[in-house]
Protein backbone atom coordinates (compact mmCIF):
# COMPACT_ATOMS: atom_id res chain seq x y z
CA UNK A 1 0.00 0.00 0.00
CA UNK A 2 3.25 2.42 0.65
CA UNK A 3 3.40 2.58 -2.88
CA UNK A 4 0.01 3.34 -3.91
CA UNK A 5 0.10 5.90 -1.46
CA UNK A 6 3.35 7.92 -2.35
CA UNK A 7 2.23 7.15 -6.07
CA UNK A 8 -1.25 9.07 -5.42
CA UNK A 9 0.55 12.00 -3.12
CA UNK A 10 2.48 12.85 -6.27
CA UNK A 11 -0.55 12.77 -8.31
CA UNK A 12 -2.53 14.94 -6.07
CA UNK A 13 1.00 17.49 -5.90
CA UNK A 14 1.54 17.43 -9.87
CA UNK A 15 -2.19 17.85 -10.43
CA UNK A 16 -2.53 21.17 -8.03
CA UNK A 17 0.26 22.80 -9.44
CA UNK A 18 -1.11 22.54 -13.05
CA UNK A 19 -4.21 23.35 -11.12
CA UNK A 20 -2.84 26.62 -10.39
CA UNK A 21 -0.81 27.24 -13.28
CA UNK A 22 -3.56 26.65 -16.21
CA UNK A 23 -4.60 30.26 -17.80
CA UNK A 24 -7.61 28.02 -19.15
CA UNK A 25 -10.73 28.06 -15.70
CA UNK A 26 -11.72 24.27 -17.39
CA UNK A 27 -8.63 23.28 -17.83
CA UNK A 28 -7.82 24.06 -13.98
CA UNK A 29 -10.76 22.75 -12.48
CA UNK A 30 -10.15 19.45 -14.45
CA UNK A 31 -6.94 19.27 -12.64
CA UNK A 32 -8.52 19.97 -9.70
CA UNK A 33 -10.99 17.12 -10.20
CA UNK A 34 -7.98 14.82 -10.40
CA UNK A 35 -6.62 16.46 -7.66
CA UNK A 36 -9.41 14.95 -5.50
CA UNK A 37 -8.97 11.52 -6.82
CA UNK A 38 -5.85 11.30 -5.89
CA UNK A 39 -6.58 12.43 -2.12
CA UNK A 40 -9.46 9.91 -2.34
CA UNK A 41 -7.14 7.39 -2.97
CA UNK A 42 -4.98 8.23 -0.36
CA UNK A 43 -7.90 8.51 2.12
CA UNK A 44 -8.66 4.90 0.91
CA UNK A 45 -5.15 3.43 1.62
CA UNK A 46 -4.94 4.90 5.20
CA UNK A 47 -8.27 2.46 5.69
CA UNK A 48 -10.43 5.43 5.70
CA UNK A 49 -12.78 4.10 2.50
CA UNK A 50 -15.96 5.73 3.55
CA UNK A 51 -14.00 9.22 3.25
CA UNK A 52 -12.58 8.39 0.37
CA UNK A 53 -16.35 7.64 -1.13
CA UNK A 54 -17.89 10.90 0.18
CA UNK A 55 -14.64 12.75 -0.99
CA UNK A 56 -15.45 11.39 -4.66
CA UNK A 57 -19.36 11.85 -4.27
CA UNK A 58 -19.51 15.39 -2.29
CA UNK A 59 -15.99 16.68 -3.48
CA UNK A 60 -15.06 15.76 -7.17
CA UNK A 61 -19.02 14.59 -8.33
CA UNK A 62 -21.28 17.25 -6.63
CA UNK A 63 -19.49 20.44 -6.14
CA UNK A 64 -17.29 20.52 -8.67
CA UNK A 65 -20.14 19.84 -11.25
CA UNK A 66 -21.22 23.15 -9.87
CA UNK A 67 -18.18 25.00 -10.48
CA UNK A 68 -18.02 23.59 -13.74
CA UNK A 69 -21.70 24.54 -14.63
CA UNK A 70 -20.73 28.22 -13.51
CA UNK A 71 -17.80 28.55 -15.92
CA UNK A 72 -19.53 27.48 -18.75
CA UNK A 73 -22.30 30.03 -17.82
CA UNK A 74 -19.84 32.40 -17.66
CA UNK A 75 -18.39 31.41 -21.49
CA UNK A 76 -14.93 32.63 -21.13
CA UNK A 77 -13.65 33.22 -24.16
CA UNK A 78 -9.79 33.69 -25.34
CA UNK A 79 -9.92 37.49 -23.83
CA UNK A 80 -10.26 35.62 -20.20
CA UNK A 81 -6.43 33.81 -21.52
CA UNK A 82 -4.93 36.79 -22.24
CA UNK A 83 -6.47 38.13 -18.88
CA UNK A 84 -4.77 35.47 -17.13
CA UNK A 85 -1.60 35.18 -18.31
CA UNK A 86 -0.64 38.63 -18.04
CA UNK A 87 -2.00 38.31 -13.96
CA UNK A 88 0.65 35.08 -13.66
CA UNK A 89 3.35 37.25 -14.16
CA UNK A 90 6.73 35.85 -12.59
CA UNK A 91 6.15 38.71 -9.85
CA UNK A 92 3.56 37.44 -8.82
CA UNK A 93 4.68 34.33 -7.74
CA UNK A 94 6.91 35.64 -5.16
CA UNK A 95 4.72 36.43 -2.30
CA UNK A 96 3.00 33.01 -2.02
CA UNK A 97 6.07 30.94 -2.89
CA UNK A 98 7.80 32.94 -0.16
CA UNK A 99 4.73 32.15 2.06
CA UNK A 100 4.69 28.19 1.35
CA UNK A 101 8.45 27.64 1.57
CA UNK A 102 8.16 29.08 5.79
CA UNK A 103 5.23 26.33 6.10
CA UNK A 104 7.36 23.65 4.19
CA UNK A 105 10.52 24.36 6.39
CA UNK A 106 8.53 24.14 9.66
CA UNK A 107 7.24 20.88 8.05
CA UNK A 108 10.59 19.46 7.80
CA UNK A 109 11.79 20.97 11.02
CA UNK A 110 8.91 19.37 12.69
CA UNK A 111 9.38 15.74 11.10
CA UNK A 112 13.72 16.08 11.75
CA UNK A 113 12.40 17.08 15.51
CA UNK A 114 9.95 13.86 16.29
CA UNK A 115 12.17 11.77 13.33
CA UNK A 116 9.88 11.46 10.52
CA UNK A 117 6.43 9.79 10.10
CA UNK A 118 5.56 6.47 11.91
CA UNK A 119 4.28 3.71 9.81
CA UNK A 120 1.41 2.54 12.50
CA UNK A 121 -0.52 -0.28 10.72
CA UNK A 122 -3.66 0.79 9.11
CA UNK A 123 -6.29 -0.45 10.36
CA UNK A 124 -10.16 0.17 8.12
CA UNK A 125 -12.86 1.87 9.39
CA UNK A 126 -16.18 1.01 8.47
CA UNK A 127 -18.89 3.05 7.42
CA UNK A 128 -20.53 1.53 10.51
CA UNK A 129 -18.24 3.11 12.87
CA UNK A 130 -18.44 6.18 11.40
CA UNK A 131 -21.55 6.52 11.47
CA UNK A 132 -21.72 5.52 15.44
CA UNK A 133 -19.67 7.96 15.98
CA UNK A 134 -21.12 10.71 13.88
CA UNK A 135 -24.41 10.17 15.87
CA UNK A 136 -22.75 9.54 19.08
CA UNK A 137 -19.99 11.89 20.77
CA UNK A 138 -20.43 14.43 17.56
CA UNK A 139 -23.86 14.37 17.23
CA UNK A 140 -23.93 17.72 18.22
CA UNK A 141 -21.16 18.52 15.18
CA UNK A 142 -23.67 17.28 12.93
CA UNK A 143 -26.71 18.70 13.94
CA UNK A 144 -24.71 22.39 14.18
CA UNK A 145 -23.74 21.18 10.86
CA UNK A 146 -27.12 21.20 9.59
CA UNK A 147 -28.43 23.94 10.94
CA UNK A 148 -26.04 25.96 8.69
CA UNK A 149 -26.70 24.26 5.91
CA UNK A 150 -30.56 25.01 6.67
CA UNK A 151 -29.36 28.91 7.03
CA UNK A 152 -28.01 28.46 3.46
CA UNK A 153 -31.07 26.50 1.94
CA UNK A 154 -33.69 29.42 3.16
CA UNK A 155 -30.77 31.84 1.89
CA UNK A 156 -30.94 30.38 -1.29
CA UNK A 157 -34.76 29.92 -1.33
CA UNK A 158 -34.90 34.06 -0.72
CA UNK A 159 -32.76 34.69 -3.22
CA UNK A 160 -34.57 32.24 -6.05
CA UNK A 161 -37.96 33.07 -4.90
CA UNK A 162 -40.76 34.52 -7.29
CA UNK A 163 -41.75 37.35 -5.91
CA UNK A 164 -45.74 38.82 -7.32
CA UNK A 165 -45.42 41.17 -10.26
CA UNK A 166 -45.35 45.00 -9.28
CA UNK A 167 -42.75 44.61 -6.70
CA UNK A 168 -39.46 44.97 -7.71
CA UNK A 169 -36.99 41.87 -7.93
CA UNK A 170 -34.11 43.87 -7.23
CA UNK A 171 -32.76 46.11 -4.19
CA UNK A 172 -30.70 47.84 -6.16
CA UNK A 173 -33.84 49.39 -8.48
CA UNK A 174 -35.03 51.31 -5.53
CA UNK A 175 -32.34 53.17 -4.29
CA UNK B 1 -5.99 -21.91 -9.70
CA UNK B 2 -4.48 -18.90 -8.10
CA UNK B 3 -6.52 -16.00 -6.66
CA UNK B 4 -5.04 -13.66 -8.57
CA UNK B 5 -5.64 -15.18 -12.11
CA UNK B 6 -8.91 -16.01 -10.74
CA UNK B 7 -10.17 -12.56 -10.78
CA UNK B 8 -8.44 -11.35 -13.81
CA UNK B 9 -10.33 -14.33 -15.48
CA UNK B 10 -13.67 -12.63 -13.57
CA UNK B 11 -12.44 -8.95 -14.96
CA UNK B 12 -12.17 -10.02 -18.25
CA UNK B 13 -15.16 -12.00 -18.67
CA UNK B 14 -17.25 -9.17 -17.13
CA UNK B 15 -15.72 -6.65 -19.24
CA UNK B 16 -16.65 -8.78 -22.40
CA UNK B 17 -19.93 -9.69 -21.60
CA UNK B 18 -21.25 -6.18 -20.41
CA UNK B 19 -19.68 -4.27 -24.01
CA UNK B 20 -21.55 -7.52 -25.55
CA UNK B 21 -24.47 -6.91 -23.85
CA UNK B 22 -24.62 -2.74 -24.29
CA UNK B 23 -23.69 -3.55 -28.57
CA UNK B 24 -26.61 -6.42 -28.20
CA UNK B 25 -28.79 -3.72 -26.89
CA UNK B 26 -28.74 -1.98 -29.82
CA UNK B 27 -30.30 -4.09 -31.95
CA UNK B 28 -32.44 -5.53 -29.58
CA UNK B 29 -34.06 -2.21 -28.54
CA UNK B 30 -34.58 -0.94 -32.28
CA UNK B 31 -36.85 -4.86 -32.77
CA UNK B 32 -38.59 -3.83 -29.38
CA UNK B 33 -39.43 -0.81 -30.44
CA UNK B 34 -40.38 -1.69 -33.80
CA UNK B 35 -42.83 -4.28 -32.58
CA UNK B 36 -44.33 -2.07 -29.49
CA UNK B 37 -44.83 0.82 -32.67
CA UNK B 38 -46.61 -1.80 -34.84
CA UNK B 39 -43.66 -1.48 -37.46
CA UNK B 40 -40.29 -3.92 -38.36
CA UNK B 41 -37.09 -2.43 -37.31
CA UNK B 42 -33.85 -3.67 -38.73
CA UNK B 43 -34.56 -7.00 -39.90
CA UNK B 44 -32.14 -6.91 -43.16
CA UNK B 45 -28.56 -7.87 -41.76
CA UNK B 46 -27.97 -11.58 -40.94
CA UNK B 47 -31.08 -13.69 -39.40
CA UNK B 48 -34.16 -11.41 -37.92
CA UNK B 49 -31.50 -7.86 -38.41
CA UNK B 50 -29.49 -9.45 -36.17
CA UNK B 51 -26.25 -8.22 -37.75
CA UNK B 52 -27.75 -4.80 -37.63
CA UNK B 53 -25.04 -4.36 -34.80
CA UNK B 54 -22.13 -5.80 -36.96
CA UNK B 55 -23.15 -3.56 -39.95
CA UNK B 56 -23.33 -0.27 -37.61
CA UNK B 57 -20.03 -1.42 -36.24
CA UNK B 58 -18.13 -1.26 -39.44
CA UNK B 59 -20.20 1.81 -40.43
CA UNK B 60 -19.11 3.56 -37.16
CA UNK B 61 -15.53 2.87 -37.21
CA UNK B 62 -14.79 3.69 -40.94
CA UNK B 63 -16.93 6.88 -40.79
CA UNK B 64 -14.38 10.27 -40.44
CA UNK B 65 -13.46 11.04 -36.91
CA UNK B 66 -13.64 14.82 -37.18
CA UNK B 67 -13.11 17.05 -34.52
CA UNK B 68 -14.28 20.87 -34.96
CA UNK B 69 -11.60 23.47 -35.38
CA UNK B 70 -13.20 25.91 -32.85
CA UNK B 71 -13.25 22.83 -30.27
CA UNK B 72 -11.33 22.83 -27.10
CA UNK B 73 -9.32 19.55 -28.44
CA UNK B 74 -8.07 17.53 -25.43
CA UNK B 75 -11.35 17.97 -23.37
CA UNK B 76 -13.78 17.40 -26.37
CA UNK B 77 -11.56 13.88 -26.76
CA UNK B 78 -12.06 12.94 -23.15
CA UNK B 79 -15.77 13.63 -22.62
CA UNK B 80 -16.91 10.46 -24.15
CA UNK B 81 -14.23 8.11 -22.99
CA UNK B 82 -15.74 9.31 -19.10
CA UNK B 83 -19.63 8.13 -19.50
CA UNK B 84 -18.19 4.76 -21.04
CA UNK B 85 -15.28 4.39 -18.38
CA UNK B 86 -17.58 5.58 -15.08
CA UNK B 87 -20.41 3.26 -15.91
CA UNK B 88 -17.98 0.42 -16.79
CA UNK B 89 -16.50 0.77 -13.58
CA UNK B 90 -19.39 0.45 -11.79
CA UNK B 91 -19.59 -3.07 -12.63
CA UNK B 92 -17.21 -4.07 -10.28
CA UNK B 93 -18.87 -3.67 -6.90
CA UNK B 94 -22.02 -5.77 -8.56
CA UNK B 95 -22.48 -9.64 -7.72
CA UNK B 96 -23.69 -11.56 -10.92
CA UNK B 97 -23.74 -14.83 -8.24
CA UNK B 98 -22.05 -16.17 -5.23
CA UNK B 99 -18.00 -15.35 -6.06
CA UNK B 100 -18.36 -13.77 -9.25
CA UNK B 101 -17.40 -10.61 -8.81
CA UNK B 102 -14.71 -8.44 -9.17
CA UNK B 103 -14.09 -6.66 -5.87
CA UNK B 104 -16.49 -7.02 -2.85
CA UNK B 105 -15.92 -3.58 -1.33
CA UNK B 106 -17.82 -2.48 1.99
CA UNK B 107 -18.49 0.88 0.57
CA UNK B 108 -19.79 -0.71 -2.91
CA UNK B 109 -23.01 1.21 -3.30
CA UNK B 110 -21.13 4.53 -2.44
CA UNK B 111 -18.75 3.08 -4.96
CA UNK B 112 -21.56 2.97 -7.26
CA UNK B 113 -23.12 6.53 -6.38
CA UNK B 114 -19.48 8.17 -6.79
CA UNK B 115 -18.86 6.84 -10.41
CA UNK B 116 -22.72 7.71 -11.30
CA UNK B 117 -21.92 11.54 -10.43
CA UNK B 118 -18.92 11.61 -12.44
CA UNK B 119 -20.48 10.64 -15.65
CA UNK B 120 -22.09 13.88 -15.26
CA UNK B 121 -18.81 15.14 -16.36
CA UNK B 122 -19.03 13.34 -19.65
CA UNK B 123 -21.91 15.43 -20.98
CA UNK B 124 -21.02 18.84 -19.49
CA UNK B 125 -17.57 18.79 -20.63
CA UNK B 126 -19.07 17.38 -24.34
CA UNK B 127 -21.77 20.26 -24.22
CA UNK B 128 -18.36 22.90 -23.08
CA UNK B 129 -15.30 21.48 -25.18
CA UNK B 130 -17.82 21.86 -28.71
CA UNK B 131 -18.30 25.63 -28.41
CA UNK B 132 -21.30 25.47 -29.93
CA UNK B 133 -24.85 27.00 -28.73
CA UNK B 134 -26.98 23.82 -28.84
CA UNK B 135 -24.12 21.42 -27.56
CA UNK B 136 -23.77 24.24 -24.71
CA UNK B 137 -27.52 24.16 -23.85
CA UNK B 138 -27.78 20.71 -23.62
CA UNK B 139 -24.84 20.46 -21.53
CA UNK B 140 -26.35 22.66 -19.26
CA UNK B 141 -29.44 20.99 -19.01
CA UNK B 142 -27.50 17.76 -18.71
CA UNK B 143 -25.45 18.87 -15.57
CA UNK B 144 -28.60 20.63 -13.68
CA UNK B 145 -31.15 17.11 -14.28
CA UNK B 146 -28.14 14.92 -13.20
CA UNK B 147 -27.29 16.71 -10.12
CA UNK B 148 -30.95 17.30 -8.79
CA UNK B 149 -31.84 13.48 -9.67
CA UNK B 150 -28.55 12.11 -8.22
CA UNK B 151 -29.41 13.71 -5.05
CA UNK B 152 -32.64 11.35 -4.39
CA UNK B 153 -30.91 8.39 -5.92
CA UNK B 154 -28.75 8.29 -3.47
CA UNK B 155 -31.64 9.08 -0.78
CA UNK B 156 -34.18 6.37 -2.55
CA UNK B 157 -30.98 3.68 -1.81
CA UNK B 158 -30.65 4.67 1.54
CA UNK B 159 -33.88 2.49 2.45
CA UNK B 160 -32.22 -0.63 1.46
CA UNK B 161 -28.93 -0.12 3.40
CA UNK B 162 -30.96 0.37 6.18
CA UNK B 163 -32.75 -2.75 5.75
CA UNK B 164 -29.63 -4.85 4.66
CA UNK B 165 -26.88 -2.81 7.48
CA UNK B 166 -24.24 -3.07 5.04
CA UNK B 167 -23.07 -0.77 1.59
CA UNK B 168 -21.59 -4.17 0.46
CA UNK B 169 -24.04 -5.35 -2.61
CA UNK B 170 -23.00 -9.12 -1.40
CA UNK B 171 -24.68 -8.38 1.49
CA UNK B 172 -27.70 -6.45 0.52
CA UNK B 173 -28.63 -9.45 -1.93
CA UNK B 174 -27.90 -12.16 1.49
CA UNK B 175 -30.25 -9.72 3.44
CA UNK B 176 -32.76 -10.60 0.90
CA UNK B 177 -33.44 -14.32 1.09
CA UNK B 178 -36.59 -14.12 3.55
CA UNK B 179 -38.27 -11.37 1.07
CA UNK B 180 -37.24 -9.60 -1.55
CA UNK B 181 -36.63 -5.98 -0.78
CA UNK B 182 -39.34 -4.32 -3.53
CA UNK B 183 -41.97 -5.56 -0.94
CA UNK B 184 -40.65 -3.21 1.67
CA UNK B 185 -39.16 -0.80 -0.42
CA UNK B 186 -41.91 -0.36 -2.78
CA UNK B 187 -41.32 3.66 -2.70
CA UNK B 188 -37.54 3.44 -2.52
CA UNK B 189 -37.61 1.03 -5.82
CA UNK B 190 -39.98 3.34 -7.93
CA UNK B 191 -38.10 6.58 -7.20
CA UNK B 192 -34.66 4.44 -7.73
CA UNK B 193 -36.99 3.34 -11.28
CA UNK B 194 -37.28 6.85 -12.09
CA UNK B 195 -33.58 8.67 -11.08
CA UNK B 196 -32.00 5.97 -12.87
CA UNK B 197 -33.99 6.97 -16.19
CA UNK B 198 -32.66 10.16 -15.34
CA UNK B 199 -28.86 9.24 -14.86
CA UNK B 200 -29.24 7.72 -18.36
CA UNK B 201 -30.97 10.47 -19.96
CA UNK B 202 -33.31 8.28 -22.09
CA UNK B 203 -36.57 9.60 -23.11
CA UNK B 204 -39.31 10.90 -20.88
CA UNK B 205 -35.91 12.29 -19.77
CA UNK B 206 -33.58 12.75 -22.74
CA UNK B 207 -33.81 16.80 -22.23
CA UNK B 208 -29.88 17.10 -23.04
CA UNK B 209 -30.56 15.86 -26.46
CA UNK B 210 -33.70 16.88 -27.35
CA UNK B 211 -33.49 16.73 -31.26
CA UNK B 212 -36.40 19.05 -31.81
CA UNK B 213 -35.16 22.05 -30.34
CA UNK B 214 -31.18 21.57 -29.33
CA UNK B 215 -30.06 19.23 -33.01
CA UNK B 216 -28.80 16.76 -30.73
CA UNK B 217 -27.65 18.36 -27.71
CA UNK B 218 -24.57 17.65 -26.35
CA UNK B 219 -23.39 15.64 -28.79
CA UNK B 220 -23.84 17.74 -31.78
CA UNK B 221 -20.63 18.06 -32.68
CA UNK B 222 -19.30 14.56 -32.62
CA UNK B 223 -19.05 11.93 -35.05
CA UNK B 224 -17.51 8.33 -35.26
CA UNK B 225 -16.17 6.52 -32.99
CA UNK B 226 -16.51 9.49 -30.31
CA UNK B 227 -20.45 9.64 -30.77
CA UNK B 228 -20.38 5.78 -30.34
CA UNK B 229 -18.95 6.11 -26.90
CA UNK B 230 -21.94 8.37 -26.28
CA UNK B 231 -24.53 5.90 -27.64
CA UNK B 232 -22.20 2.51 -26.07
CA UNK B 233 -22.09 4.47 -22.69
CA UNK B 234 -26.10 5.01 -22.99
CA UNK B 235 -26.98 1.29 -23.33
CA UNK B 236 -23.43 0.12 -20.40
CA UNK B 237 -25.60 2.31 -18.72
CA UNK B 238 -29.20 1.03 -19.21
CA UNK B 239 -27.52 -2.27 -18.37
CA UNK B 240 -25.99 -0.96 -14.96
CA UNK B 241 -28.93 0.17 -13.74
CA UNK B 242 -31.26 -2.38 -14.24
CA UNK B 243 -28.91 -4.77 -12.69
CA UNK B 244 -28.47 -2.30 -10.08
CA UNK B 245 -32.15 -2.86 -9.20
CA UNK B 246 -31.93 -6.82 -9.78
CA UNK B 247 -29.44 -6.48 -7.27
CA UNK B 248 -30.91 -4.14 -4.95
CA UNK B 249 -34.90 -5.05 -4.51
CA UNK B 250 -35.28 -8.28 -6.63
CA UNK B 251 -32.68 -10.39 -5.14
CA UNK B 252 -29.95 -10.88 -7.06
CA UNK B 253 -28.71 -14.04 -8.03
CA UNK B 254 -31.73 -15.82 -5.72
CA UNK B 255 -33.69 -17.95 -7.18
CA UNK B 256 -35.32 -21.25 -7.06
CA UNK B 257 -34.12 -24.02 -9.80
CA UNK B 258 -32.23 -22.51 -12.10
CA UNK B 259 -28.47 -21.29 -11.19
CA UNK B 260 -27.69 -17.73 -9.65
CA UNK B 261 -25.96 -16.61 -12.47
CA UNK B 262 -29.07 -16.80 -14.91
CA UNK B 263 -31.73 -15.96 -12.60
CA UNK B 264 -29.58 -12.47 -12.40
CA UNK B 265 -28.95 -12.24 -16.64
CA UNK B 266 -32.93 -12.87 -16.54
CA UNK B 267 -33.88 -10.00 -13.66
CA UNK B 268 -31.43 -7.68 -15.51
CA UNK B 269 -32.76 -8.67 -18.89
CA UNK B 270 -36.48 -7.64 -18.01
CA UNK B 271 -35.65 -4.86 -16.58
CA UNK B 272 -33.76 -3.77 -19.50
CA UNK B 273 -36.87 -4.26 -21.79
CA UNK B 274 -38.82 -2.38 -19.17
CA UNK B 275 -36.18 0.61 -19.84
CA UNK B 276 -37.04 0.06 -24.44
CA UNK B 277 -40.92 0.02 -22.90
CA UNK B 278 -40.42 3.21 -21.40
CA UNK B 279 -39.37 4.93 -24.19
CA UNK B 280 -41.69 3.31 -26.58
CA UNK B 281 -44.34 4.30 -24.79
CA UNK B 282 -43.61 7.78 -23.12
CA UNK B 283 -42.98 11.53 -24.34
CA UNK B 284 -40.49 13.73 -23.35
CA UNK B 285 -41.02 15.83 -20.24
CA UNK B 286 -40.76 20.18 -20.76
CA UNK B 287 -37.26 20.76 -19.18
CA UNK B 288 -38.98 22.98 -16.00
CA UNK B 289 -41.10 20.09 -15.70
CA UNK B 290 -38.07 17.87 -15.58
CA UNK B 291 -36.52 19.85 -12.08
CA UNK B 292 -39.45 20.94 -10.27
CA UNK B 293 -40.40 16.90 -10.69
CA UNK B 294 -37.66 15.86 -9.44
CA UNK B 295 -37.07 18.53 -6.58
CA UNK B 296 -40.62 19.12 -5.45
CA UNK B 297 -41.90 16.07 -5.96
CA UNK B 298 -39.80 13.41 -5.09
CA UNK B 299 -37.09 14.60 -2.82
CA UNK B 300 -39.39 15.04 -0.36
CA UNK B 301 -40.72 10.99 -0.98
CA UNK B 302 -37.34 9.98 -0.81
CA UNK B 303 -36.86 11.66 2.72
CA UNK B 304 -40.20 10.65 3.82
CA UNK B 305 -39.29 6.68 2.69
CA UNK B 306 -36.28 7.02 4.78
CA UNK B 307 -38.03 8.30 8.03
CA UNK B 308 -40.96 5.85 7.62
CA UNK B 309 -38.55 3.21 7.53
CA UNK B 310 -36.25 4.34 9.64
CA UNK B 311 -38.85 4.36 12.30
CA UNK B 312 -39.61 1.03 11.43
CA UNK B 313 -36.64 -0.41 12.03
CA UNK B 314 -36.25 1.47 15.00
CA UNK B 315 -40.00 0.17 16.70
CA UNK B 316 -38.95 -3.66 15.53
CA UNK B 317 -35.84 -3.97 17.39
Amino acid sequence: MNGVFYLSAVVAILATMMVVTRLNAVHALLYLIVSFFSVALIFFTLGAPFVAALEIIVYAGAIMVLFVFVIMMLNLGPSSKEQESVWLKPNAWIGPSLLAGILILELIYLMVLTGGPTTSPTVEITPKQVGIALFGPYAIGVELASMLLLAGLVGAYHLGARRPRGLSSRTGDKS
Amino acid sequence: MGEPIRSIIILIAVLVGVLAIAAGLIWLERRMLGLWQDRYGPNRAGPFGSLQVAADMIKIFTKEDWIPPFADKPVFVIAPAIIVVTTLLSFAIIPFAPGIEIVNLNIGLLFFLAMSSLSVYSVALAGWASDNKYSLLGGLRAAAQMLGYEVFMGLSLVGVVMLAGSFSLREIVEAQRKVWFVIPQFLGFVIFLIAGLAETRRIPFDLPEAENELVAGYHTEYSGMKFGMFFVGEYIGVTLISALIATLFFGGWLGPLLPPLLWMMIKTFFFICGFILVRASLPRLRYDQLLSFGWKLMLPLSLLNIVVTGAIILAAS
